[in-house]
């Protein structure tokens, strides 16, 4: 499959489990509120342009919004991780050459402590952004604080189940090949 | 002109970010104060037929849960039947010949219509509904909507053939309320906490209230027809800062169960809005 293909099938699917399975949950606690979409921008290929991660990142959190009835305010966060991305990469992976030998961000193409930094550091951003916007729109210091902790744990948790139940094949390219 | 260009050309991702960033924020601001999102009808039309296509899978497993809903709005309004109230024959004179109704129609004061609600959450801060239902089968905008046990929002964008509807657990929503009992008039609204709980302010202390009581919607509230359920009081605490009491109310709604809605439209609402905003003459 395609390097195309397939991600236009993972932008479909993580759009309709995070609309239809993990906005539908029954909050358990105020805070809680889990998110996975996001996850899709931190699997983009490494070789994307940044302005077509932008871009791709633009239209993820709008779709999101226009699903959930807030537009712009998934769009914002995931623009700036689209944004942020190239340079957090660039940071974890400088010597190793990885972004020539895989195609995308994984546990196999980064190992696993880089990756892990990778993901909890955008999954903490995010948060952090969107948290802020709803902060300024209903103001409570107390919610912002304990929201951006609790989503966040619940998203890493997400986020390694996910990458346990669907396990990334990726292929060793060389460039001698 | 060259060196703008070069600039252009070497900030080109960075000013893309700040283009996307701002086009966000001030989707974001606009929405918040008008509720009229960037192309609502179209994104509207595409969200909800996909909306429907997960809805008529997920009907089923509320089916019986609204069969039994239904049993019982039926047994209620059939219990308001005339043909049930009979007296003892005791006037002296038949007085058949007017009913407090108006049957001709010329007095309609407010006009249900059905609607299936295809997409609902409770887990955000601001929670929207979709109904199938739109324009073209006469919802507009500031319709009330009502479940059989209690009320569950307004209209607030339609399109062609569905429109969205801001819940009542939405921070901003705010719904003209009374006691049933004392008549007091004060407004709900949700603070984002629990689904299952809303607030009620501006009761001044000194009314009386008692948990359990019924909380209705006041005859003030324009959309609202009065006397709809609204909640029962859970929990009355006094604000120290004021004067009024903060009352914590179960919602009448089982906003988790929502599969279908009566949509309320006041049809004499045009013609009072008109007159309040008229400037007053003859002071």
């Amino acid at each position: 499959m395609s390097l195309l293909v397939k991600n236009i099938i993972r932008f479909i699917l993580f759009i309709l489990v995070q609309v239809y399975v993990l906005s539908q949950i029954p909050p358990l606690h105020q805070f809680i509120s889990p998110y996975l979409y996001f996850l899709f921008i931190l699997w983009l290929p490494f070789n994307i342009s940044r302005f077509g991660l932008l871009l791709i990142s633009f239209l993820l959190g709008i779709t999101l919004d226009y699903f959930l009835g807030t537009p712009g305010l998934h769009a914002a966060p995931c623009v700036l991780i689209g944004y942020l991305r190239p340079f957090l990469i660039n940071i974890l992976i400088s010597q190793e050459g990885a972004e020539l030998n895989y195609a995308e961000p994984s546990i196999k193409s980064m190992g696993f402590a880089p990756y892990s930094l990778y993901v909890l550091v955008f999954t903490f951003i995010h948060h952090f952004y969107l948290v802020l916007i709803e902060w300024l729109e209903f103001g409570n210091f107390l919610y912002f604080l304990g929201k951006v902790m609790a989503t966040t744990g619940i998203s890493l948790l997400l986020i390694f189940i996910a990458e346990m139940l669907f396990f990334r094949k990726q292929k060793f390219r060389t460039n001698t090949a | 002109m060259k060196n703008i260009f070069i600039f252009i050309r070497r900030y080109f991702n960075f000013l893309f970010f700040v283009v996307l960033q701002i086009l966000s924020i001030v989707l974001l601001i606009k929405y918040n104060n008008t509720y009229q999102a960037a192309y609502a009808g179209v994104a509207n039309e595409v969200i909800g037929a996909i909306n429907d296509q997960y809805n008529k899978v997920q009907n089923y497993f509320h089916l019986k849960e609204n069969n039994r809903l239904l049993l019982e709005e039926n047994t209620r309004l059939k219990n308001l039947l005339r043909i049930n109230f009979e007296n003892a024959d005791s006037a002296r004179i038949v007085a058949l010949d007017s009913l407090i109704r108006d049957t001709l129609g010329h007095q309609r004061k407010y006009l249900y219509l059905p609607a299936k609600v295809i997409n609902n959450t409770v887990s955000q801060q601001m929670n929207y509904l979709t109904l199938h239902r739109g324009a073209n089968q006469g919802v507009k905008k500031d319709m009330a909507v009502v479940s059989p046990q209690g009320i569950v929002g307004t209209v607030i964008d339609v399109s062609e053939n569905y429109s969205r509807v801001m819940s009542l657990l939405h921070r901003n929503s705010k719904v003209s309320s009374m006691l049933k009992k004392s008549k007091v008039i004060g407004s709900v609204e949700w603070d984002g906490k629990d689904p299952h709980y809303i607030t009620l302010r501006s009761i001044p202390k000194s009314t009386p209230v008692a948990k359990g009581d019924s909380v209705v919607t006041s005859s003030y509230s324009a959309n609202f027809p009065p006397d709809l359920m609204v909640g029962t009081v859970d929990e009355i605490s006094k604000d120290p800062s004021s004067n009024f009491f903060i009352i914590r109310l179960k919602t009448a709604a089982n906003f988790y169960s929502l599969e279908y809605v009566n949509l309320i439209e006041n049809v004499q609402w045009d013609e009072q809005r008109r007159l309040e905003a008229a400037p007053v003459k003859n002071q």
